[in-house]
């Protein structure tokens, strides 16, 4: 989880709703709660996004879909088919043997019902394997999509969403879409399918026999109805409560340093039997559920074979139906009720797909809040100039972070940014950067509006470093070169010789080759930094932006970035961002924000020689901080 | 959340068996639970003999009174049957979940008493797996494996037998299909585990890319490479559709064969029964039972080999489990407490590396003394074992050699509970829990009173924390409001405040500071450190200024103690590391 600057939109502003009294204390209070409240009631329903979604999905499939569900019809005659042929083969393959030894009907029986089996058997293989391809690929489109659509969004969106959701949409809800196609979807269709064909063919076999088994259908009906509703809002339990204990385990153990330094364990362990015995209640009553409804079934199964039983014997001994009919009820009605069982398993895979759907869909609607030009202005070369040209800004309507910026910083210049906490000056390096666009006024480079450019040329030619030095897995050569993926091998060690950093790398087990993920943990937040200015300098753009890049380093890397930083930064335009003046030393040009406005604005020199003013009192209190 | 293989230790059925006491309480649970289904087994295979009866008897010899008294038969067993489920179900339900919530609860327990040097090297995840999947796995088993393991073949024996004295060709026949179906649903079982593990692990990947996609956007944005992550991530969702498909086309094989099976049976059946019944060496009655009987079978002989898979499945859940039950705790507290504790910190002639590499000593022969209420800062270079030393005062980690005394008393020989009281860390990386902000501060005095929790934040300049939608009730950390590093920071300091330590350790703690923030905190620490000893590691001038002396930690042993001017002046290493200023040239400023 990133650290919020604490400019972003994300501080709160005024309480929202009040807490509700049956959350327990020590979890406290989120907004996400209302979020998770919200989606909540997302669940089960198949909305209009989720609905278009779909559709936009299927609709190169059409025809496959159409073939699929010609194969499913087949595989289900089929297969209902087998009874029926027990059935004839009882009542008319019996009576030619007994007769005269005559075994040709019933081998025409057994024959037709090789061919069916058979028949089922291969339209089974092709619709398992054809609707389980259809499934991944549309599974692999709504990923592509999504992680594009994030990727297309702005900051702005990422910093209100929060990455953990952004992980979660792409993780648990996609999953949730996988396991319904991989177990629901089949079971789905086949459940309705059997349904449906057995209850015509119970009628077809005997109507009279027929109706009496079917009376079963409203119990059925109200069970499965009854059962649906229950274990849904169960499931949804059950999921809460799980990712508590999920929760709670992992940051105990990922911060166990500080849980026993803190002899937190008791206490820990109070909360986690909480949280255990809550999930192992809400597991019991989701297996409560299940116990109610299978025997239910089962119930309402052996009543309806029970009964079948005494109204065919009675029509039996009538003569008004054969002993093959009622074999093939038997197995009718087997085939009937076996299905319901398994329903119970796959409507809660369709419930939180279903739920996970809306929620992609919700999301893929959402807009990009810095849209790509329609109309890019092509740059060949940068310059460098950038130029706030009365930019007004603020992430609450009615709260201008920069009531009227007016600045030009010339190509070439190091400009320093020097003010307090909220004075604006992430929020201007956000800007020139494209991360937000400004609500009024326009921002400039070498004289072309951002909003004109094509957001690979703004890239390649505006670059930010932030202190906020996230590796990706892979190389420490990967790393460097992620700003300029076809760099040779010397660039990267000219990059990272020029910034002083080639020493440690080398030093490292693998050197270059050292995989972040397994010993990036290893590397101190300095030398992290160190490889985010060695990507940012291999980048080689011409305006660079550093918001509090060297915050996090001690004062041995700090003066070797410092070093570096002349070579870094000439010829090209750049805005610093610091806390700690000695990185804004450097600068061509200090400006000093509060408020949102330039309260000074001159060279470092000509500032501290008026003696006083706000950056003549801060350089004082520098130089007294250093004793 | 990138999976590291690890091997899994050998299972066997002992490990399952080391286990058993969890069911000891459950035990007539699971003897009800028997009976039940050994009970719903006889009236599965009773039903159908009841309907041959009624047709081969009533039906066939015109006995209309016959028929009632043998359908209201079939009617009571199969509600009785019902019954019978309900029972099963209900029962097990409370046991098993009991078992597996007892389980995790002590897999709990154990993990939090075990020391850093086991936490280093298991990543949560994999410690997560193991409260998660494996116990699912040792709770399906234990509660329907195992129970349908003896049921099936009990219900495939008795059917069998019945089949075989009806009429004992087709019995044979039926006899003789049953093992190479257990042998093929145990091979598919175990190849579905496979397919189903790679699944899960390439799906873990991905996860990893779209992790990097968020956390990372803002730098991925800064460079414009939104393409070439999109990229990776496609590849990476590509893998997994193919691995996915592998799947697909295995459970198709198999679910087509097991569906296929029971068609063949009855064809088979057919064919034989009623030439059989043609011929008169049966009746169609006992036809119409045979078939009932044979399809009530294609369910336990097909499950047997899914269940065979199962327990071996959770006997290797068993066996990762007792791998962090038998690992003993290697930090274990000693018996002596100080009774009137004054907080004299010593280190005499202290060792240390750390456990997975203990040949490269990060301490060599460090000594140190923190007299009652000294602060004494420790500078040096990063990787010179600031933190190490820190993290040896409240026993994270112990010295290899040497020790560390606290009043006197070796600090293995204290009480751990006593001795973490006596000292708190405030760590340069602090580890917040999504709870309320409350609780994150509390975090080691949980009784605090609110006056208690106002100066604490009052000393850390954490103010901030009313200001949250809910003031100190609103959750932070990863589940909730995100803070700045610096907001983090100091609740970890007010944290480690709160507990009125004898022995303050702060762990680079002001960091991510804003100069002016840290001042304020600074000014407010003093009143705190006038009356405690501390061991503040500084990286930064104006932290040193904090302390009564300054110890020069370099390559693993202190070169230099003394005081702040004197080691500036005197010792070029410490200038390098403290002074701004080194190169007064290169600074414009300062020249003018």
């Amino acid at each position: 989880m990133s650290a919020q600057s604490p400019e972003s939109p994300q501080s709160p502003q005024s309480p929202q709703s009040p807490q509700s009294p049956e959350r327990s204390s020590w979890r406290g209070v989120a907004e996400v709660d209302d979020v998770e409240a919200r989606e909540r009631e997302l669940a089960g329903r198949l909305g209009s996004g989720s609905r278009r979604l779909l559709g936009e999905l299927l609709r190169p499939y059409k025809r496959a879909v159409q073939l699929l569900v010609l194969v499913v019809v087949v595989e289900n005659a089929a297969r209902l088919s087998i009874p029926y042929l027990v059935k004839e083969g009882i009542d008319t393959g019996i009576a030619p043997i007994r007769r005269d030894d005559d075994l040709v009907p019933l081998l025409t029986i057994v024959g037709i019902m090789l061919v069916a089996t058979l028949t089922q058997a291969v339209a089974r293989q092709v619709f398992l394997v054809r609707s389980g391809r259809i499934g991944q690929d549309l599974l692999l489109e709504v990923r592509r999509r999504v992680f594009r659509h994030f990727q297309a969004l702005s900051p702005a969106f990422h910093d209100d969403y929060t990455s953990g959701r952004v992980i979660s949409r792409q993780t648990s809800d996609v999953d949730a879409i996988y396991e319904m196609l991989e177990t629901g979807f089949d079971g789905l269709v086949t459940a309705a399918l059997t349904l449906i064909g057995t209850a015509g063919l119970l009628l077809f076999l005997d109507v009279e026999l027929g109706l009496v088994a079917l009376l079963c259908g409203p119990f059925l009906a109200w069970l499965t109805n009854w059962f649906r509703k229950a274990s849904a809002d169960s499931y949804r339990r059950t999921r809460e409560k799980v990712a508590l204990v999920i929760v709670h385990f992992v940051e105990s153990m990922g911060g166990i340093r500080a849980v026993q330094a803190f002899r937190r364990e008791p206490r820990n362990q109070e909360i986690f039997d909480d949280v255990n015995d809550q999930y192992r209640a809400a597991n019991l009553h989701a297996f409560r559920l299940v116990a109610w409804f299978m025997p239910g079934i089962r119930l309402i199964g052996n009543v309806t074979i029970g009964v079948v039983l005494l109204y065919g014997g009675y029509l039996a001994f009538h003569g008004d139906v054969t002993v093959g009919v009622l074999a093939a009820f038997l197995l009718y009605l087997r085939a009937f009720f076996e299905p319901m069982m398994e329903i119970s398993q796959f409507y809660n895979t369709f419930q939180s797909a279903s739920a996970a759907l809306e929620k992609l869909a919700g999301v893929l609607d959402e807009e990009p809040g810095v849209p790509e030009p329609t109309d890019p202005v092509p740059v060949r070369e940068a310059r460098g100039e950038v130029r706030f040209d009365h930019v007004v800004f603020e992430y609450a309507p009615g709260r201008p972070v920069l009531p009227d910026l007016d600045l030009v910083v010339p190509a070439g210049q190091t400009l320093a940014l020097v003010g307090t906490t909220g004075a604006g000056k992430t929020t201007l390096a956000k800007l020139a950067t494209r991360f937000y666009d400004p609500v009024a006024g326009r921002v400039l480079l070498d004289g072309t509006d951002v909003r004109r450019l094509s957001s690979a040329d703004l890239r390649e030619h505006v670059v930010m470093v932030t202190q906020e030095n996230y590796l990706f897995s892979g190389t420490i050569a990967d790393n460097i070169r992620f700003g300029k993926p076809d760099a040779t091998m010397e660039e990267v060690v000219g990059a990272t010789t020029a910034l002083g950093a080639h020493d440690f790398i080398a030093a490292l087990p693998d050197g270059y080759e050292t995989d972040v993920a397994n010993r990036g943990g290893r590397l101190s937040a300095g030398q992290r930094q160190l490889v985010a200015f060695a990507r940012a300098f291999l980048a080689d753009p011409a305006v660079l932006i550093l918001d509090e890049a060297t915050s996090s380093l001690d004062i041995p890397s700090e003066r070797m970035v410092q070093r570096a930083l002349r070579t870094v930064l000439a010829g090209r335009t750049a805005v610093i961002i610091a806390h700690r003046l000695s990185t804004v030393e450097i600068a061509d040009r200090v400006i000093v924000m509060e408020h949102g406005r330039i309260v000074e604005d001159g060279s470092p020199a000509e500032l501290v020689a008026g003696g006083e003013g706000r950056y003549s009192d801060l350089h004082d209190a520098w130089l007294a901080s250093l004793a | 959340m990138s999976t590291i293989p690890v091997s899994d230790p050998p299972a066997g059925v002992h490990s399952l068996w080391r286990l058993r006491g969890y069911l000891r309480p459950y035990v007539p649970a699971l003897v009800v639970m028997a009976a039940a289904a050994v009970g719903a087994v006889a009236l599965s295979i009773a039903i159908p003999l009841v309907t041959r009866a009624l047709i081969d008897g009533p039906i066939t010899d015109r006995d209309v009174s016959g028929v009632l008294p043998l359908g209201l038969l079939a009617l009571a067993l199969g509600v009785l049957e019902a019954v019978l489920v309900w029972v099963r179900r209900w029962v097990q339900s409370n046991a098993v979940l009991g078992l597996e919530t007892d389980l995790r609860r002590d897999l709990y327990a154990r993990l939090q008493e075990l020391s850093m040097g086991f936490h280093s090297h298991w990543q949560s995840g994999q410690l997560l797996s193991r409260a998660t999947t494996d116990l699912s796995a040792i709770r399906r088993f234990s509660g329907f494996g195992l129970l349908f393991l003896v049921i099936n073949i009990l219900q495939l024996t008795v059917v069998t037998i019945v089949l075989l004295t009806m009429y004992w060709p087709l019995g044979l026949v039926v006899a003789l299909a049953a093992v190479p179906i257990i042998w093929l649903s145990m091979r598919f079982e175990k190849a579905y585990v496979v397919v189903s593990r790679r699944v899960q692990d390439e799906q873990g990947d991905l996860a990893t890319h779209a992790e990097e996609g968020a956390v990372g956007i803002r730098v991925i944005k800064s460079f414009g490479r939104s393409e070439h992550v999109s990229r990776r991530y496609e590849e990476a969702a590509r893998r997994l559709q193919a691995t996915s498909m592998d799947k697909v086309r295995l459970s198709a094989r198999f679910w087509t064969f097991l569906e296929v099976i029971p068609n063949l049976a009855v064809v088979v059946v057919l064919l034989l029964g009623a030439i059989g019944v043609g011929r008169g060496a049966l009746t169609p009655g006992e036809l119409v039972a045979f078939i009932t009987l044979l399809l009530s079978l294609v369910w336990p002989v097909s499950s047997l080999g899914v269940i065979l898979a199962m327990a071996q499945e959770a006997m290797t859940a068993a066996a990762r489990i007792l791998e962090i039950f038998d690992t003993e705790p290697d930090i274990v507290g000693g018996t002596r407490t100080i009774a009137e504790p004054r907080g004299h910190l010593r280190f005499e002639r202290v060792d240390f590396a750390f456990p997975d590499a203990p040949d490269e000593p990060v301490l060599r022969g460090v000594d140190l003394d923190l007299r009652p209420g000294e602060t004494v800062a420790v500078v040096g270079a990063t990787g010179a074992g600031k933190t190490a030393l820190t993290a040896l005062v409240p026993r994270l980690h112990d010295v290899t050699a040497g020790r560390v005394t606290l009043d006197g008393v070796d600090v293995r020989e204290l009480d751990l509970g006593h001795l973490r009281r006596l000292v708190a860390t405030a760590f340069e990386e602090p580890t917040l829990f999504s709870m309320s902000a409350r609780e994150n501060v509390t975090l080691g005095r949980a009784d605090a009173s609110d006056e208690d929790v106002e100066s604490a934040l009052q000393v850390a300049q954490a103010g901030f924390v009313h200001d949250l939608p809910w003031g100190l009730d609103t959750r932070i950390g990863e589940q909730g409001m995100a803070l700045s590093g610096g907001q983090r920071q100091r609740l970890a300091l007010a944290r480690a405040v709160l507990v009125r330590p004898e022995v303050l350790v702060l762990d680079d703690t002001l960091s991510a500071l804003d100069v002016h923030t840290e001042k304020l905190v600074e000014q407010a620490l003093a009143s705190v450190l006038g009356s405690t000893t501390a061991l503040v590691v500084a990286h930064r001038a104006s932290t040193v200024m904090l302390a009564d002396k300054v110890a020069l930690l370099q390559g693993g042993t202190i070169t230099h103690v003394g005081q702040h001017r004197e080691l500036l002046e005197t010792v070029p290493a410490y200038r390098e590391l403290l002074a701004a200023d080194a190169d007064p040239a290169e600074v414009p400023g300062v020249v003018a």
